[in-house]
This record gives structure tokens, sequence and C-alpha cells, in this order.
């Protein structure tokens, strides 16, 4: 039998399209208790740096009224660990290959975990973030030029032979520059988009609820928006996008592929309903019937 | 980790802001004293995280503080209507210690799931005193219901409205209280001044604002001896001695 939702992500086969974004399930361990990770398309685990890093002060959880604001700032047991400590257990409870995700804060550092993680045969895609809005002097630094974003991205194709999608900002004046950029330094593909840069203040104790004042903003109220970028930058490249931003159910898979996106990250929602990625495949092929859609592959794009 | 609907049978005011909510339903995630539930409230983006006062076999009890816009919610639901939770979050208080005398310190809202410790340290005939510590003398809750378990009841207050004046650790000077362990819930220089004036051994249960409370965020981690810790996961409940100041 032909399955309806299968989807082939820049030569990667997947049994559906959804994926838990990074930073929003870990390295699946806690999930692997809630359902069987095996119905997912592929997990893109937690960001992952060269060396082992705490992240940022607390508070480092804010909500705005329709998702969450995050200054957690990359926290990860550095790449070694990854390689020897988490992956060898995500193995074990997850049998399809995953999207591994690296920061990094010098072009030098990305070319350098990419090089280590690209060994690692369960790892089927490299996402390469250039968009933490979290961290000083990297991260988003990368992301909000397209010299910048293009330097990443030769670097890391250097030194890896798995399929590469760069993870770009929201937070840039033209994202289709950024894309652009990419796509022609080499990209393999393009993950879009990481979190926007917001704020909170507690006007009873009258300061910033996080404690690095600002953060990343994600969840249900960004998605309008991360749909706009998709469709932008699905009019003007022609790798593959993973679309990400707000998704929380099974119809937002389908306007974001329709929007231009082959695959779809699903992350704040993770947070508030630790089964959002089961119900959301779940629910896919009743909503594809609905609305006769026949297979996703046939809709990647089809809003011109 | 369990996600549940349970209905809510009770809620009601204990003090202006405290209030006491009974839910049943199954309750079979609950381990330990100490653990949390994750509750999701209408109209809200994130769940909010809860303590567990007390549990039984048909259901549990949310002791609670009205301090944002989720427990105003909360306060506001009455009985018969049904709650989305996540349950038996957190590791909780480990009660089975080799020690005999033990000692509970709860500030403010940070009683809450110390109740339920009493009356599982009392079930292992331990010694049991508590100091509930509160800022003022109209702040004053559940002194009763710890007297009703049968456990040594000590009250201060910072102003001195009532009990002894001051804070949990001047409690302890001028009462003299003797214990081999400790046990202690309430705002962080509270947990802060017990963990480094006290010199036995105990374990204490942290807070902070949580995205998930199941572990995948790593919204509310914090460095500890041998690393970090997810409060909502290898927490609420540290160990003194593994803990960093």
């Amino acid at each position: 039998m032909v399955n309806k939702l299968s989807v082939n992500l820049g030569g990667i086969k997947l049994d559906n399209p959804v994926i838990p974004a990074s930073g929003t399930f870990g390295f699946g361990q806690e999930m692997a208790e809630v359902y069987d990770l095996d119905i997912l398309g592929s997990i893109a685990v937690k960001g992952t740096t060269r060396e082992a890093r705490y992240g940022n002060p607390l508070p480092r959880i804010a909500e705005g009224a329709g998702g969450v604001l995050n200054s957690v700032g990359l926290q990860n047991p550095g790449v070694d660990k990854v390689i020897t400590d988490e992956l060898p257990r995500l193995r074990r409870v997850f049998h399809k290959p995953i999207v591994a995700n690296i920061s990094g804060f010098s072009i030098e550092e990305y070319a350098y975990c990419c090089e280590k993680i690209d060994k690692e045969d369960q790892i089927g895609i490299i996402e390469v973030n250039i968009s933490c809005p979290n961290v000083h002097h990297g991260g988003m630094a990368f992301g909000t030029s397209p010299e910048m974003a293009a330097r990443v991205t030769k670097a890391v194709k250097k030194v890896t032979s798995k399929p590469v999608f760069i993870k770009l900002s929201p937070n840039v004046t033209d994202i289709t520059a950024i894309a652009k950029a990419c796509e022609e330094a080499g990209a393999d593909g393009l993950t879009l988009v990481n979190t926007f840069l917001g704020m909170r203040i507690d006007i009873e104790r009258r300061q910033p609820v996080l404690a690095r004042k600002v953060g990343g903003y994600s969840g249900r109220s960004i998605f309008p928006i991360a749909l706009r970028m998709v469709y932008e930058v699905a009019q003007v490249c022609h790798i593959p996008i993973m679309g990400c931003g707000g998704v929380s159910k099974a119809e937002d898979v389908i306007e974001m592929m329709m929007a231009g996106a082959t695959a779809v990250q699903v992350g704040a929602e993770n947070l508030r309903n630790p089964y959002a990625c089961k119900e959301i495949i779940d629910n896919l092929p009743k909503v594809m019937e609905r609305l006769n859609i026949d297979t996703l592959e046939s809709i990647i794009g089809e809003i011109k | 980790m369990r996600h549940v609907s349970l209905t809510i049978t009770a809620n009601k005011q204990v003090i202006p802001s405290i209030y006491e909510m009974r839910l049943e339903g199954d309750v079979k995630g609950i381990e330990r004293p100490g653990q949390f539930v994750n509750v999701a409230i209408n109209g809200l983006f994130l769940r909010r995280p809860f303590s567990i006062s007390d549990y039984d076999a048909e259901g549990l009890t949310l002791l609670y503080k009205t301090v944002g816009v989720g427990s105003r919610k909360m306060a506001a639901m009455g009985g018969g209507e049904k709650l989305d939770i996540l349950n038996g979050l957190g590791n909780g208080f480990s009660s089975e210690t080799e020690y005999s005398r033990m000692f509970l310190a709860g500030g403010g809202i940070g009683i809450a799931p110390l109740y339920k410790l009493a009356k599982e340290l009392k079930v292992k005939d331990k010694i049991v005193s508590v100091a509930l510590c509160f800022n003022t003398a109209n702040e004053v809750f559940y002194a009763e219901r710890f007297r009703d378990l049968g456990v040594e009841v000590y009250v201060a207050t910072v102003d001195g409205s009532i009990g002894c004046k001051g804070y949990v650790t001047n409690l302890i000077d001028e009462r003299g209280i003797e214990f081999d362990y400790f046990y202690a819930c309430g705002p962080m220089p509270m947990i802060k001044s017990i963990c480094q004036s006290v010199d036995k051994p105990g374990e204490v249960s942290l807070e902070a604002r949580m995205g998930c409370g199941f572990g995948i965020c790593m919204g509310c981690s914090i460095p500890i001896k041998s690393g970090y810790a997810r409060i909502c996961k290898e927490g609420p409940v540290f160990r003194k001695e593994d803990l960093v100041w």
C-alpha cells in the first residue's frame, strides 16, 4: 500500500512530514515514555555546540497570549557527549534517521561540530542553526546577514556528506535574501523559521520576566508569520524547506506544505501538549480525506 | 508522568489568596510526596505547575496561592469541572531515611508538599516537627491541619505578630529544635539560609518558571554540583549537598 503521508526530504525518505523541532523534544528520552517515537517522520534533537553549555540564568521561560518566550541559551552537553551518550540512548527508542541541530559561536565551531556529527550513521540531516536569538556573539549573528550565512553554509558543506539544512532567523528585514545566499552557497535545504525576538515585563515587580530580558517567542501565534516566510522563500528558492513556527494541528501541516514546505516541525506545542505530534500524525489522514488530498507530496508548494 | 482528566470535587478558600482544590480520578501516577502536577488552563498557552499537598487512592489535593492569571483562573473554577493534568511529575521527597527526628520547614505556600510528607513520616513512626513560616499573622494557614496529624507545630512570622519573630533559622535557635534530618520548601532565600546554616543533612524543594514540566525544554535547569539538573525532572527536590549557592 502506498503511504500517502510520506515525503522525500532532501533525499531522505520520511514516513510522514512531522518532526518535533529542536529544543522542544530534548534528546527524545523523556518523550519515549509518552508514545512510540517511531511514529514520527524524524526528530530534530536539541541544539548542540562544541563545548557543554548551561545556557542563561533563570527565569528563562515567559509566556504570551499564544506562545512561549524562552531564553534557554543552547543548554547542551557538548558535541562529544551527544555522540557518546545521547545518540546511543536515542537509537534505542527511535529507529529512523534523525535531524542533528548544530549551533556555534564561530564559523570554525560550526564546521568542527558538523564534521564530527556527519560521521554518525544515525544522522539523516544536519540542521545548522544560525538563528538562535538567545546567545551573544554567534547564533543569530550568522543568520542576519546573507554574507555570513553563506560563509557558514560553505564551511559546513566542505566538511560534510549529509544533506545540510540551514535554520534561519525570522528577525530579518528580508528572509529571502538570506535564503538565496544559503542556496547559492550550497545548502541542501532550509528550516524556516526559528523564534521571534520578544520580551515580557512583570508590571508588579517592574522587572523583565526573563533574566536575560529578551528571548525567542514561538507557539501558535507566530504561525501566520512563519507561514508567510515559508511561502516567500518557496517562491525564490528551489531547495526543500522544513516549515516551523506555531504548528499545532494537522491542518497547519497541510497549510505549511501548500505554502512550500516539504516537512513540518512542531515546536512549542510539545511543551503544552506532549501528545501534539502524535495527534497531528493521527489526524492527518482524516484531514486529507476531507480535503480530497491524495498524497501529501502532491500539495507541496501548490500555492504560487 | 500520566496524562489524565481529573474532576474537581471541591475548591475552597483557606484564607484570602490561599485555596485548596480536591480532584478525583486516576491518580496512579503519583509515587511520592513532593511531586507536582502541570495543569492545562483554558486561555493560557503553557500549563501551570502546582504542588500536590495530599493524595490517596481516589484523588489528590492542590494547595495553591493566587499569584497570577493562572492561579486566579484556578480559584474561579467550580465543582464538577474537569482539568487536563500531567500528573506525578518530578522526583518528590524521600521518606525512607534511617533518621528518626525529622524537621519540616515550609515558607508561605511552600508548606503545600510538606503536608503529605508529614503524614507519610508519621506512618513510618518518625518524630516530626514542622515549622510554618509567614510574613505576618493573617497569612498563617494549615497550622491546625498539621497539629491534627499529631506532629509538633511551630509558627514563625517575619514581623513577630504571631509565633516566633523572624525566619526559620531564628525559630530553630530560639526553640532549640533538635532533629537529624530536614525537609524544606519555600522562597529561595529561605531555602538558601536553611541549607547554609543547618549542620544536618536534608532535602529541599525548589521552584521555577517552567516551560513543559516534564524535562524536554530545559527552561528550568540549574547548575548543581554534578553538572546541571532540571527542576521539573531531576527535581524539584534536591539533597542539600547537591546544590551550589
